[in-house]
Protein backbone atom coordinates (compact mmCIF):
# COMPACT_ATOMS: atom_id res chain seq x y z
CA UNK A 1 0.00 0.00 0.00
CA UNK A 2 1.68 3.18 -1.16
CA UNK A 3 1.43 6.19 1.88
CA UNK A 4 1.58 9.91 0.42
CA UNK A 5 3.19 11.42 3.51
CA UNK A 6 2.77 15.34 2.34
CA UNK A 7 -0.99 14.89 1.71
CA UNK A 8 -1.54 16.79 4.43
CA UNK A 9 1.38 19.48 3.69
CA UNK A 10 -1.39 21.23 1.60
CA UNK A 11 -3.29 23.81 3.11
CA UNK A 12 -6.24 22.46 1.11
CA UNK A 13 -5.96 19.13 2.56
CA UNK A 14 -5.14 20.55 5.91
CA UNK A 15 -7.99 22.77 6.71
CA UNK A 16 -10.70 20.41 6.73
CA UNK A 17 -8.50 17.97 8.87
CA UNK A 18 -7.38 21.33 11.30
CA UNK A 19 -11.22 22.11 11.34
CA UNK A 20 -12.06 18.45 12.81
CA UNK A 21 -9.22 17.83 15.27
CA UNK A 22 -9.97 21.42 17.08
CA UNK A 23 -12.89 20.10 18.90
CA UNK A 24 -10.97 17.13 20.27
CA UNK A 25 -8.26 19.10 21.20
CA UNK A 26 -10.50 21.89 22.95
CA UNK A 27 -12.52 19.22 25.12
CA UNK A 28 -9.32 17.12 26.15
CA UNK A 29 -7.85 20.80 27.18
CA UNK A 30 -11.30 21.15 29.21
CA UNK A 31 -11.17 17.89 30.59
CA UNK A 32 -7.54 18.07 32.06
CA UNK A 33 -7.96 21.69 33.14
CA UNK A 34 -11.02 20.79 35.54
CA UNK A 35 -9.05 17.86 36.56
CA UNK A 36 -6.48 19.54 37.11
CA UNK A 37 -8.01 22.44 38.65
CA UNK A 38 -9.61 20.33 40.79
CA UNK A 39 -6.91 17.97 42.22
CA UNK A 40 -4.92 21.60 42.67
CA UNK A 41 -7.19 23.40 44.66
CA UNK A 42 -9.06 20.81 46.54
CA UNK A 43 -6.53 18.04 46.53
CA UNK A 44 -3.39 19.64 47.43
CA UNK A 45 -2.39 19.83 50.42
CA UNK A 46 -1.28 23.72 52.06
CA UNK A 47 2.12 24.06 51.87
CA UNK A 48 3.47 24.55 55.24
CA UNK A 49 5.92 27.26 54.51
CA UNK A 50 3.87 29.22 51.54
CA UNK A 51 0.20 28.51 53.09
CA UNK A 52 -2.41 28.86 50.28
CA UNK A 53 -0.52 31.70 48.16
CA UNK A 54 2.02 28.76 46.53
CA UNK A 55 -1.33 27.65 44.52
CA UNK A 56 -0.48 29.59 41.81
CA UNK A 57 2.50 27.76 40.99
CA UNK A 58 -0.04 25.46 39.08
CA UNK A 59 -0.66 27.88 36.25
CA UNK A 60 2.81 29.93 37.07
CA UNK A 61 5.31 26.63 36.13
CA UNK A 62 3.23 25.09 33.71
CA UNK A 63 3.11 28.75 31.90
CA UNK A 64 6.41 28.35 32.07
CA UNK A 65 7.27 24.88 30.80
CA UNK A 66 5.00 25.88 27.59
CA UNK A 67 6.62 29.08 26.86
CA UNK A 68 9.73 27.36 26.49
CA UNK A 69 8.57 24.44 24.95
CA UNK A 70 6.10 26.44 22.06
CA UNK A 71 9.58 28.55 21.43
CA UNK A 72 11.53 25.40 20.34
CA UNK A 73 7.92 23.91 18.50
CA UNK A 74 7.94 27.15 16.88
CA UNK A 75 11.39 26.84 15.34
CA UNK A 76 11.14 23.29 14.51
CA UNK A 77 8.47 24.61 12.53
CA UNK A 78 10.06 27.41 10.69
CA UNK A 79 13.25 24.93 10.32
CA UNK A 80 11.11 22.55 8.50
CA UNK A 81 9.77 25.25 6.32
CA UNK A 82 12.91 26.52 5.19
CA UNK A 83 14.26 23.00 4.82
CA UNK A 84 11.23 21.87 2.66
CA UNK A 85 10.21 25.07 1.69
CA UNK A 86 6.86 24.06 2.77
CA UNK A 87 4.37 26.83 3.35
CA UNK A 88 2.05 24.98 6.08
CA UNK A 89 4.98 24.79 7.95
CA UNK A 90 6.09 28.19 8.18
CA UNK A 91 2.25 29.04 8.97
CA UNK A 92 2.40 27.06 11.95
CA UNK A 93 5.52 28.82 12.97
CA UNK A 94 3.41 31.87 12.71
CA UNK A 95 0.20 30.39 14.44
CA UNK A 96 2.53 29.46 17.59
CA UNK A 97 3.78 32.61 18.29
CA UNK A 98 1.14 35.14 19.90
CA UNK A 99 0.41 31.75 22.11
CA UNK A 100 3.63 31.20 23.06
CA UNK A 101 4.15 34.88 23.55
CA UNK A 102 1.00 34.73 26.09
CA UNK A 103 2.07 32.22 28.17
CA UNK A 104 5.34 33.94 28.34
CA UNK A 105 3.44 36.88 29.82
CA UNK A 106 1.69 34.62 31.81
CA UNK A 107 4.49 32.93 33.31
CA UNK A 108 5.80 36.69 34.23
CA UNK A 109 2.82 38.15 35.51
CA UNK A 110 1.90 35.05 37.68
CA UNK A 111 5.58 34.87 38.99
CA UNK A 112 5.02 38.75 39.92
CA UNK A 113 1.56 38.04 41.99
CA UNK A 114 3.40 35.26 43.76
CA UNK A 115 6.30 37.29 44.48
CA UNK A 116 4.65 40.16 46.32
CA UNK A 117 3.69 37.60 49.52
CA UNK A 118 6.43 35.36 48.79
CA UNK A 119 9.47 37.90 49.21
CA UNK A 120 7.90 40.83 49.58
CA UNK A 121 8.85 42.63 45.74
CA UNK A 122 6.95 42.43 42.54
CA UNK A 123 9.81 41.57 40.99
CA UNK A 124 13.80 40.69 41.68
CA UNK A 125 16.48 40.12 38.30
CA UNK A 126 16.38 36.29 39.10
CA UNK A 127 17.94 34.44 36.39
CA UNK A 128 14.72 32.38 35.79
CA UNK A 129 12.40 35.79 35.93
CA UNK A 130 15.26 37.80 33.62
CA UNK A 131 15.24 34.71 30.94
CA UNK A 132 11.55 34.82 30.89
CA UNK A 133 11.77 38.46 29.64
CA UNK A 134 14.15 37.55 27.56
CA UNK A 135 12.27 35.09 26.13
CA UNK A 136 9.32 37.49 25.65
CA UNK A 137 11.60 40.10 23.88
CA UNK A 138 11.96 37.39 21.21
CA UNK A 139 8.86 36.63 20.59
CA UNK A 140 8.03 40.19 20.37
CA UNK A 141 10.58 40.68 17.66
CA UNK A 142 9.20 37.06 15.96
CA UNK A 143 5.52 38.59 15.67
CA UNK A 144 7.25 42.02 14.72
CA UNK A 145 9.17 41.32 12.20
CA UNK A 146 6.84 39.08 10.34
CA UNK A 147 3.96 41.98 10.76
CA UNK A 148 5.80 44.63 9.07
CA UNK A 149 7.49 42.58 6.06
CA UNK A 150 4.11 42.91 3.28
CA UNK A 151 4.72 40.26 1.54
CA UNK A 152 3.91 36.79 3.00
CA UNK A 153 6.83 34.19 1.33
CA UNK A 154 9.35 37.04 2.38
CA UNK A 155 8.03 37.51 6.00
CA UNK A 156 7.82 33.56 6.58
CA UNK A 157 11.15 32.74 5.75
CA UNK A 158 12.83 35.87 7.32
CA UNK A 159 10.85 34.90 10.73
CA UNK A 160 11.96 31.50 10.71
CA UNK A 161 15.71 32.40 10.12
CA UNK A 162 15.13 34.63 13.31
CA UNK A 163 13.47 31.87 15.17
CA UNK A 164 16.27 29.77 14.47
CA UNK A 165 19.11 32.81 15.00
CA UNK A 166 16.91 32.81 18.65
CA UNK A 167 17.01 29.29 19.36
CA UNK A 168 21.17 29.05 19.32
CA UNK A 169 20.76 32.25 21.70
CA UNK A 170 18.65 31.65 23.87
CA UNK A 171 21.07 28.34 25.98
CA UNK A 172 23.98 31.00 25.58
CA UNK A 173 21.44 34.04 27.31
CA UNK A 174 20.17 31.26 29.43
CA UNK A 175 23.47 30.69 30.85
CA UNK A 176 24.99 34.12 30.51
CA UNK A 177 21.96 35.33 32.88
CA UNK A 178 22.24 32.48 34.94
CA UNK A 179 26.04 33.61 35.84
CA UNK A 180 25.18 37.58 36.13
CA UNK A 181 23.04 36.33 38.50
CA UNK A 182 24.96 34.45 41.04
CA UNK A 183 27.42 37.11 40.69
CA UNK A 184 25.15 40.00 41.46
CA UNK A 185 23.74 37.72 44.34
CA UNK A 186 22.22 41.04 46.59
CA UNK A 187 19.09 40.02 48.08
CA UNK A 188 18.73 37.31 50.37
CA UNK A 189 15.96 35.33 48.60
CA UNK A 190 17.26 31.49 47.74
CA UNK A 191 15.35 29.75 44.48
CA UNK A 192 18.00 26.93 44.21
CA UNK A 193 16.38 24.83 46.71
CA UNK A 194 13.23 23.38 45.70
CA UNK A 195 11.31 22.35 48.66
CA UNK A 196 10.05 18.52 48.22
CA UNK A 197 6.82 18.36 46.57
CA UNK A 198 3.99 16.12 47.33
CA UNK A 199 3.18 13.96 44.88
CA UNK A 200 -0.75 15.70 44.35
CA UNK A 201 1.32 18.67 44.16
CA UNK A 202 3.06 17.25 41.24
CA UNK A 203 0.12 15.77 39.70
CA UNK A 204 -1.73 18.85 39.53
CA UNK A 205 1.09 20.76 37.75
CA UNK A 206 1.22 17.65 35.27
CA UNK A 207 -2.56 17.71 34.61
CA UNK A 208 -2.35 22.00 34.27
CA UNK A 209 0.56 21.32 32.12
CA UNK A 210 -1.28 19.11 29.64
CA UNK A 211 -3.99 21.03 29.57
CA UNK A 212 -1.98 24.10 28.53
CA UNK A 213 -0.37 22.06 25.49
CA UNK A 214 -3.71 20.71 24.46
CA UNK A 215 -5.21 24.25 24.45
CA UNK A 216 -1.75 25.34 22.98
CA UNK A 217 -2.46 22.94 19.90
CA UNK A 218 -6.39 24.07 19.76
CA UNK A 219 -5.45 27.59 19.85
CA UNK A 220 -2.44 27.30 17.45
CA UNK A 221 -4.84 25.18 14.96
CA UNK A 222 -7.55 27.52 14.71
CA UNK A 223 -5.63 30.64 13.77
CA UNK A 224 -3.61 28.37 11.50
CA UNK A 225 -6.98 27.73 9.71
CA UNK A 226 -7.68 31.65 9.39
CA UNK A 227 -4.35 32.32 8.23
CA UNK A 228 -4.57 29.37 5.20
CA UNK A 229 -7.81 31.29 4.69
CA UNK A 230 -6.33 35.08 4.23
CA UNK A 231 -3.61 34.01 2.46
CA UNK A 232 -4.89 31.07 0.06
CA UNK A 233 -8.06 33.86 -0.41
CA UNK A 234 -7.92 34.00 -3.63
CA UNK A 235 -7.41 30.00 -4.74
CA UNK A 236 -10.35 28.03 -5.99
CA UNK A 237 -10.82 25.86 -2.91
CA UNK A 238 -11.51 28.99 -0.65
CA UNK A 239 -13.61 30.07 -3.32
CA UNK A 240 -15.74 26.93 -3.15
CA UNK A 241 -15.37 26.83 0.87
CA UNK A 242 -17.17 30.38 0.73
CA UNK A 243 -20.18 29.23 -1.51
CA UNK A 244 -20.22 26.17 0.68
CA UNK A 245 -20.31 28.34 4.04
CA UNK A 246 -17.05 27.69 5.31
CA UNK A 247 -17.77 24.01 6.54
CA UNK B 1 38.80 35.19 -3.07
CA UNK B 2 40.95 37.18 -1.19
CA UNK B 3 41.05 39.62 -3.78
CA UNK B 4 38.04 40.63 -4.05
CA UNK B 5 37.37 40.63 0.11
CA UNK B 6 39.80 43.49 0.71
CA UNK B 7 38.68 45.17 -2.40
CA UNK B 8 35.11 44.88 -0.73
CA UNK B 9 36.85 45.80 2.74
CA UNK B 10 38.85 49.39 0.87
CA UNK B 11 35.44 49.94 -0.59
CA UNK B 12 33.08 50.39 2.19
CA UNK B 13 35.86 51.70 4.07
CA UNK B 14 36.67 54.43 1.19
CA UNK B 15 32.94 54.83 0.98
CA UNK B 16 32.63 55.58 4.99
CA UNK B 17 35.44 57.81 4.84
CA UNK B 18 33.74 60.51 1.69
CA UNK B 19 30.87 60.76 4.22
CA UNK B 20 32.66 61.44 7.78
CA UNK B 21 29.75 62.83 9.28
CA UNK B 22 28.74 59.20 9.63
CA UNK B 23 31.32 57.89 12.09
CA UNK B 24 31.24 61.29 13.67
CA UNK B 25 27.27 60.75 14.14
CA UNK B 26 28.00 56.90 16.27
CA UNK B 27 30.98 58.60 17.80
CA UNK B 28 28.98 61.50 19.54
CA UNK B 29 26.25 59.37 20.09
CA UNK B 30 28.49 57.35 22.42
CA UNK B 31 29.91 60.35 23.79
CA UNK B 32 26.59 62.14 24.70
CA UNK B 33 24.18 58.92 25.88
CA UNK B 34 27.52 58.12 28.57
CA UNK B 35 27.49 62.15 29.40
CA UNK B 36 23.90 62.14 30.29
CA UNK B 37 23.71 59.99 32.78
CA UNK B 38 26.06 61.51 35.39
CA UNK B 39 23.84 64.74 34.99
CA UNK B 40 20.98 62.14 35.95
CA UNK B 41 22.71 60.43 38.82
CA UNK B 42 24.79 63.16 39.66
CA UNK B 43 28.72 63.51 40.17
CA UNK B 44 29.28 61.05 43.14
CA UNK B 45 32.78 59.84 42.12
CA UNK B 46 31.73 56.88 44.12
CA UNK B 47 28.56 55.76 42.39
CA UNK B 48 29.63 57.08 39.12
CA UNK B 49 32.74 54.52 38.75
CA UNK B 50 30.20 51.67 40.13
CA UNK B 51 27.61 52.20 37.51
CA UNK B 52 30.54 52.83 35.22
CA UNK B 53 30.89 48.88 33.27
CA UNK B 54 27.10 48.89 32.84
CA UNK B 55 26.51 52.73 31.11
CA UNK B 56 29.86 52.15 29.33
CA UNK B 57 28.54 49.10 27.56
CA UNK B 58 25.35 49.78 27.01
CA UNK B 59 26.28 52.75 25.26
CA UNK B 60 28.50 51.07 23.04
CA UNK B 61 25.83 48.63 22.73
CA UNK B 62 23.20 51.16 21.30
CA UNK B 63 25.88 52.95 19.07
CA UNK B 64 26.82 50.36 17.24
CA UNK B 65 23.07 49.49 16.80
CA UNK B 66 22.26 52.88 15.22
CA UNK B 67 24.30 53.03 12.44
CA UNK B 68 23.28 49.22 11.63
CA UNK B 69 21.04 50.35 9.24
CA UNK B 70 23.73 51.66 7.06
CA UNK B 71 25.52 48.61 6.48
CA UNK B 72 23.07 47.24 3.47
CA UNK B 73 21.27 49.78 2.90
CA UNK B 74 22.73 52.04 0.44
CA UNK B 75 23.89 48.55 -1.76
CA UNK B 76 20.76 47.85 -2.02
CA UNK B 77 19.48 50.79 -2.97
CA UNK B 78 22.44 51.32 -5.81
CA UNK B 79 21.54 47.30 -6.98
CA UNK B 80 25.32 46.17 -5.81
CA UNK B 81 24.03 43.97 -2.92
CA UNK B 82 22.37 41.74 -5.98
CA UNK B 83 25.92 42.14 -8.00
CA UNK B 84 27.37 40.98 -4.84
CA UNK B 85 24.50 37.81 -4.28
CA UNK B 86 25.16 36.31 -7.83
CA UNK B 87 28.98 37.01 -7.30
CA UNK B 88 31.25 33.74 -7.62
CA UNK B 89 32.29 34.32 -4.18
CA UNK B 90 30.41 32.72 -1.76
CA UNK B 91 27.74 35.76 -0.31
CA UNK B 92 28.88 34.42 3.43
CA UNK B 93 32.49 35.38 2.83
CA UNK B 94 31.78 39.07 1.21
CA UNK B 95 29.26 39.46 3.41
CA UNK B 96 32.00 38.94 6.33
CA UNK B 97 33.96 41.70 4.82
CA UNK B 98 30.93 44.32 5.05
CA UNK B 99 30.74 43.56 8.53
CA UNK B 100 34.66 44.03 9.29
CA UNK B 101 34.28 47.30 7.61
CA UNK B 102 31.63 47.66 9.79
CA UNK B 103 32.95 47.22 12.73
CA UNK B 104 36.27 49.26 11.71
CA UNK B 105 34.39 52.44 11.24
CA UNK B 106 31.75 52.15 14.14
CA UNK B 107 33.17 49.69 16.78
CA UNK B 108 36.90 50.68 16.59
CA UNK B 109 36.33 54.46 17.22
CA UNK B 110 34.16 53.45 20.36
CA UNK B 111 36.74 51.07 21.59
CA UNK B 112 39.49 53.55 21.19
CA UNK B 113 37.35 56.36 23.13
CA UNK B 114 35.86 54.66 25.47
CA UNK B 115 39.00 54.83 27.77
CA UNK B 116 38.48 58.67 28.17
CA UNK B 117 35.31 58.35 29.15
CA UNK B 118 35.76 55.51 31.54
CA UNK B 119 38.38 58.37 32.96
CA UNK B 120 35.37 60.64 33.72
CA UNK B 121 33.69 58.13 35.73
CA UNK B 122 36.07 57.78 37.84
CA UNK B 123 37.62 54.12 36.61
CA UNK B 124 41.00 52.85 38.47
CA UNK B 125 43.42 52.03 35.47
CA UNK B 126 43.52 48.72 35.32
CA UNK B 127 39.76 48.52 35.11
CA UNK B 128 40.46 51.33 32.50
CA UNK B 129 42.44 48.52 30.50
CA UNK B 130 40.09 45.77 30.95
CA UNK B 131 37.87 48.00 29.09
CA UNK B 132 39.28 48.44 26.45
CA UNK B 133 39.99 44.53 26.07
CA UNK B 134 36.34 43.77 26.77
CA UNK B 135 35.22 46.16 24.08
CA UNK B 136 37.62 45.10 21.64
CA UNK B 137 36.58 41.00 21.96
CA UNK B 138 32.77 41.92 22.09
CA UNK B 139 32.07 44.63 19.96
CA UNK B 140 32.48 42.61 16.54
CA UNK B 141 30.25 40.10 18.16
CA UNK B 142 28.05 43.54 17.78
CA UNK B 143 28.58 44.18 14.45
CA UNK B 144 28.40 40.52 13.47
CA UNK B 145 24.98 40.02 14.86
CA UNK B 146 23.82 43.66 14.64
CA UNK B 147 24.27 42.72 10.54
CA UNK B 148 21.72 39.69 10.77
CA UNK B 149 19.04 41.81 12.08
CA UNK B 150 20.15 44.34 9.29
CA UNK B 151 19.71 41.91 6.22
CA UNK B 152 16.59 40.53 8.02
CA UNK B 153 14.88 43.89 8.27
CA UNK B 154 16.41 45.79 4.70
CA UNK B 155 14.16 47.51 3.15
CA UNK B 156 11.01 46.94 5.45
CA UNK B 157 9.24 49.62 7.19
CA UNK B 158 10.11 51.10 10.33
CA UNK B 159 13.24 49.44 9.82
CA UNK B 160 15.26 51.47 12.93
CA UNK B 161 13.10 49.93 15.41
CA UNK B 162 12.17 46.79 14.59
CA UNK B 163 16.42 45.90 14.33
CA UNK B 164 16.21 47.03 17.91
CA UNK B 165 13.74 44.71 18.99
CA UNK B 166 15.08 42.03 17.10
CA UNK B 167 19.26 42.70 18.05
CA UNK B 168 18.98 43.91 21.36
CA UNK B 169 17.98 40.68 23.10
CA UNK B 170 20.58 38.80 21.32
CA UNK B 171 23.18 41.38 22.60
CA UNK B 172 23.09 40.34 25.93
CA UNK B 173 25.25 37.86 26.62
CA UNK B 174 28.16 40.28 25.12
CA UNK B 175 26.85 42.71 27.55
CA UNK B 176 26.93 40.66 30.94
CA UNK B 177 30.69 39.37 30.10
CA UNK B 178 32.15 42.44 28.65
CA UNK B 179 30.75 44.63 31.55
CA UNK B 180 31.02 42.11 34.33
CA UNK B 181 34.60 42.11 33.04
CA UNK B 182 34.88 45.62 34.03
CA UNK B 183 33.24 45.53 36.65
CA UNK B 184 35.38 42.22 38.24
CA UNK B 185 38.35 43.86 37.37
CA UNK B 186 37.05 46.82 39.51
CA UNK B 187 36.53 44.48 42.67
CA UNK B 188 39.80 43.44 42.32
CA UNK B 189 38.84 39.97 40.78
CA UNK B 190 40.62 38.62 37.69
CA UNK B 191 38.82 39.79 34.79
CA UNK B 192 39.90 36.16 32.59
CA UNK B 193 36.82 34.19 32.93
CA UNK B 194 34.57 36.80 31.56
CA UNK B 195 37.04 37.71 28.43
CA UNK B 196 37.47 34.02 27.77
CA UNK B 197 33.43 33.72 27.32
CA UNK B 198 33.31 36.99 25.58
CA UNK B 199 36.22 35.79 22.94
CA UNK B 200 34.11 32.34 22.47
CA UNK B 201 30.96 34.46 21.80
CA UNK B 202 32.77 36.17 19.23
CA UNK B 203 34.20 33.16 17.73
CA UNK B 204 31.17 31.72 17.46
CA UNK B 205 29.22 34.92 16.48
CA UNK B 206 32.18 35.04 13.80
CA UNK B 207 31.70 31.92 12.40
CA UNK B 208 27.57 30.99 12.15
CA UNK B 209 26.84 35.21 11.50
CA UNK B 210 27.95 35.45 8.48
CA UNK B 211 26.41 32.28 7.50
CA UNK B 212 22.91 33.65 8.73
CA UNK B 213 23.51 37.23 7.28
CA UNK B 214 23.73 35.39 3.85
CA UNK B 215 21.11 33.64 4.04
CA UNK B 216 18.95 36.30 5.31
CA UNK B 217 20.10 39.05 2.37
CA UNK B 218 18.69 36.08 0.40
CA UNK B 219 15.42 35.92 1.58
CA UNK B 220 15.31 40.10 1.54
CA UNK B 221 16.34 40.67 -2.05
CA UNK B 222 15.01 38.22 -4.04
Amino acid sequence: MHMNWFKYSSPQTFYPLAGKMIPWFFWAASLLCAVGLYVSFAIAPTDFQQGEAYRIIFVHVPAAWMSMFIYLVMAGWAAMGLALNARLSAMMAQALAPTGAMFTLLALVTGSLWGKPMWGTWWVWDARLTSELILLFLYLGFMALQSSIDDPRRADRAGALLALVGVVNVPIIYFSVKWWNTLHQGSTINMGVAPKMAATMLLGMLLMALAFWMYSVAVALMRVRCIMLERERSSDWVKALSIKGGK
Amino acid sequence: MNQTWLTLLRRDLLLALRRRSDIATTLFFFVIVSSLFPLGIGPEPAVLSSIAPGVLWVAALLAGMISLGRLFAADFADGSLEQMLLAPQPLAWLVSAKIFAHWLVCGLPVVLLAPLIGLQYALPNDALWVLVYSLLLGTPTLSLIGAIGAALTLGVRGSGLLVALLVLPLYIPTLIFGAGAVAASQHGMSAEAHLSLLAAVSLLSLVLAPLATAAALRISVE
